[in-house]
């Protein structure tokens, strides 16, 4: 299969907000080519055990079901209305206010009026109201109820693999319903039958094996690990460590595979790296956790568990006081929201403590994980970094706030701190666009898959328009972001929609400008760019 | 259609009011339905925050909407994303009395390409006023089922009429309440996005509140009811007495009945959020997730991938990478 051509940018912006005439429980779903994903390969549901490995495609006429599907789905739900008063809650205390329509990134990059969370949401409640309500039963459609068949199951796949999970709906919802709760729901119960996303199971299927999501086997790892230090000697002159499954160490250091394994996020790990070195930290990465990073959240909440037990397993087997963690959106909202629930308690770790300012951050002492973020501002705040802020002159910079950190976490002012000590040009984008209202990359959430491209443009252009505004009025040329799923994903966005603005990680920038001890004069930021070329 | 279907009903609804009160099912109305739609609404009502609250919330998932309490030195939102007691309390209230999420709420434009997100406040105090409005009208209602009238009451009475604007007083908030609905009402039916995800029930409830609003006012200020006949018929009802009243007018039956549906279908309905607000995970949890550990009661062992079963089977390739390895 090939991937569908993307349409030019004027092409996608010719928009149409007006719903169709037919009723949407009337309307059918078009697998159009760009807007979808290609299916979960057997190869990777056999790893995970995941129900119904077989060859399909959304495509398909014929998804090969089981037999009973309905049964399992209608099962599912049972069971998870059960387990979950989100589910419950959401199922039954929506008025269809409206007020989350406008809010979804998808929506306002594709006028289909199925990517407004309210009736993104009504997707699945139809199905619920007709099985799990006493008027449903009775007055069906009048009730808003529906019957499930196979076309509303592909329904609930193009759809719920068209949210990203990014909760800028709940926001802005009165009753805090939360779509991303509703999709996670949704997408349970579509593994249930064998209905995934290969952008998702494969990561999670070499995550499971190998530790992270590329696949990178440890001595692999080691490599680019290397590689990236030898970069850094020959930006700085100074050689730092890398610190790898070394048990006694203080410290374990978790951060995403697409920090090592890619540009640029590379920039961002030399950066973590370079820091660490400067201030002495004892610590090691791993190659069991390599990951950071968890599609377990696209996936279900079995799998979130199944893939998150290395992080804590791996910190009691080095013996390490306590765990710092890099750069990442959707992995911050597993270590902050589930990962103490699912896998803790970590009671063989010690409460965190900066061992350079002996901070102690209470925030996170019964997780025992703190954000790199916090640990920097920190360090900056106690003056224990040599910085040069003019070192970044030739970046005009933005920050996008990432939706996990954001609205999950409530990370705001931490890399805004760090942003603020290391480059003079920083630039807010427009208030509705940024902290808890921040517009999502539309990569994520499994999304960022080549096939999928149109649909990750339009989702993604509400935000690459507030960057445009930035760049038109200030000169942005920089994206700074905390994410690596944006870091890849803004980067194809910027040149789909804002041709001239890089991407960069808050450590990348904060490396740029560091002062390291024994270093020679610095002629080129990390990326090997001439200092003075810039400006 | 939904819109037709939810006017039909409405209109049932009156007719059969005007029926009755013309035909001896008159006691039906006043003596039996009374108790049988409070029954309904008390425990319908008990039923569904109970099956909410019986299902657990495994997981700490606020959503939060400012800084978090990490940094002692970083100042946090302790509103927008509470860390504490207090401040759960605070947001709480601050969603429930003042609509604090709703108050946020923009409105997309779409100028020369490019999405601009103005203010779009409407929404929110319309929905503030009709809100706050039913609830005073409510309260103002005790009046017909306590004697005497407890002074707070009057006291509510007489702030609502407080511009005495004709003769009885308008009270501010009969007409608030309506002004509140008809934006509603004509917001949902205006909107192509709002008429497109409309159920029937979307529609009903407005059109039954504004019926109820409308049978008071013209009760009120046009086809004036015996007041001491309904409040002997309201008296009656809470000493368990209750009794036909003579004369008391189609327009008051029309009124009463529209109540009792309303009452009974509540707990069916999606009115209901007015109870389930109160339990929305993502809002009455505190953003302190790593400080203290939150518990899944129904947390249980996965299948994991563990490091012994990670070595064994890249032992010698660690080895190799000169990688420290547990067993040799």
């Amino acid at each position: 299969m090939t991937a569908a051509k993307t349409p030019k940018p004027e092409e996608l912006l010719a928009l149409r907000y007006a719903p169709p005439a037919t009723p949407w429980m009337g309307t059918p779903t078009v697998f159009r080519p760009g807007t979808w994903s290609y299916s979960g390969t057997p190869k990777s549901l056999t790893a995970l055990g995941l129900p119904n490995p077989r060859a399909w495609q959304p495509s398909d006429a014929d998804w090969k079901l089981p037999e009973n599907w309905k049964e399992i789905i209608l099962g599912g739900l049972a069971e998870r209305l059960q387990r979950y008063r989100s589910l419950r809650l959401f199922m039954d205390i929506c008025v269809r206010c409206g007020a989350c329509a406008d809010k979804c990134h998808f929506f306002i990059g594709s006028g289909d009026p199925k990517n407004m969370p309210v009736l993104r949401a009504e997707l699945l409640r139809s199905v619920y109201r007709r099985y799990f309500t006493e008027s449903g039963k009775r007055f069906g459609m009048l009730a808003g109820a529906r019957d499930l068949t196979v076309d509303v199951l592909k329904e609930w796949f193009y759809y719920f693999y068209q949210c990203t999970e990014c909760r800028r709906c709940s926001v802005f919802c009165p009753y805090g319903i939360d779509q991303a709760e509703i999709t996670m729901m949704g997408r349970e119960l579509l593994t249930l039958v064998g209905c995934n996303i290969n952008w998702v199971t494969e990561p999670m299927a070499n995550c499971f094996r190998t530790g992270n999501h590329l696949g990178i086997q440890p001595g692999g790892v080691k490599d680019m690990l290397e590689f990236l230090a030898d970069d850094v000697a020959d930006r700085t002159g100074v050689k730092v460590e890398v610190p790898l499954n070394r048990k006694g160490a203080e410290i374990l250091f978790v951060t995403p595979s697409g920090d090592y394994f890619a540009d640029p996020g590379t920039y961002t790990c030399m950066g973590y790296m370079m820091l660490f070195h400067e201030i002495g930290l004892d610590y090691t990465f791993s190659t069991y956790a390599s990951e950071g990073g968890n599609f377990g959240l696209f996936t279900s909440h079995e799998m979130i568990k199944r893939l998150n037990a290395k992080i804590y397993a791996e910190a009691k087997r080095l013996g390490v006081k306590w765990i710092l963690g890099g750069e990442c959106g959707h992995m911050w909202r597993v270590v902050h929201q589930y990962m103490d629930t699912m896998n803790g308690p970590a009671d063989f770790l010690a409460e965190p403590v900066s061992p350079i300012t002996g901070t102690r951050f209470e925030n996170a002492r019964s997780t025992k994980m703190v954000h790199i973020a916090e640990f920097t501002a920190d360090l900056i705040r106690s003056g224990r970094l040599k910085l040069d802020p003019s070192r970044n002159d030739a970046y005009r910079v933005t920050f996008h706030d990432s939706c996990n950190p954001a609205r999950s976490m409530g990370l705001f002012e931490e890399p805004r701190y760090i942003i603020n000590h290391v480059c003079n040009h920083f630039h807010e984008m427009a208030e509705d666009t940024i902290r808890e209202k921040t517009l999502c990359c539309g990569s994520g959430a499994g999304l960022g898959n080549d096939e999928n491209e149109e649909m990750r443009m339009r989702g993604g252009m509400p935000r690459a328009m507030a960057v445009r505004e930035v760049k038109e009025r200030h000169g942005v040329n920089r994206l700074a972001c905390m994410c690596a799923i944006d870091r890849a994903a803004l980067t194809a966005l910027m040149d789909y929609w804002v041709p001239g603005v890089g991407v960069m990680g808050v450590h990348e920038l904060l490396a740029n400008a560091l002062v390291m001890t024994g270093e020679k004069e610095r002629t080129t930021d990390l990326r090997g760019e001439p200092l003075e070329a810039c400006g | 259609m939904n819109l037709a279907v939810s006017l039909t009903v409405v209109l049932t609804l009156t007719l059969l009011a005007l029926g009755i009160a013309f035909s001896p099912l008159l006691f039906l109305l006043t003596a039996i339905l009374p108790y049988a739609v409070f029954a309904v609404f008390v425990g319908g009502f008990v039923y569904r925050i109970v099956k909410w609250a019986r299902a657990p919330a495994p997981f700490r998932i606020t959503t939060t909407c400012g800084q978090q309490a990490s940094l002692p030195w970083m100042k946090s939102a302790p509103l927008e994303s509470p860390s504490t007691l207090w401040g759960v309390i605070g947001r709480m209230a601050s969603e429930v009395f003042l609509f604090r999420s709703l108050f946020r709420n923009t409105g997309l434009a779409m100028v020369g390409q490019r999405p601009v997100y103005g203010s779009a406040k409407w929404l929110w105090f319309f929905g503030l006023l009709f809100h706050w409005s039913l609830l005073i009208i409510v309260l103002r209602h005790l009046r017909f089922f306590v004697e005497p009238i407890a002074p707070w009451i009057s006291a509510l009475s007489a702030i609502d009429g407080f511009f005495e604007i004709g003769v009885p007083t308008l009270y501010l908030t009969d007409a608030a309440v309506l002004a509140g609905l008809m934006f509603l009402f004509f917001r949902r039916v205006a909107v192509p996005q709002l008429r497109y995800i409309s159920l029937v029930t979307d529609y009903f409830a407005p059109l039954l509140l504004m019926g109820i609003a409308t049978t008071g006012l013209l009760m009120r200020h046009f086809f004036p009811a015996d007041l001491l006949q309904v409040k002997n018929l309201a008296l009656g009802w809470v000493t368990f007495h209750p009794a036909v009243p003579q004369g008391a007018g189609p327009v008051f039956y029309i009124h009463v009945l529209y109540v009792f549906t309303l009452m009974a279908w509540f707990p069916f309905s999606k009115l209901m959020h007015m109870g389930g607000v109160f339990l929305s995970p993502t809002r009455n949890l505190a953003n302190d997730n790593r400080m203290k550990r939150h518990l899944n009661p129904w947390n249980a062992p996965v299948k994991v991938h563990t490091y012994e079963e990670y070595e064994d089977e890249f032992r010698e390739k660690m080895k190799l990478a000169g990688l420290p390895v547990e067993k040799e």
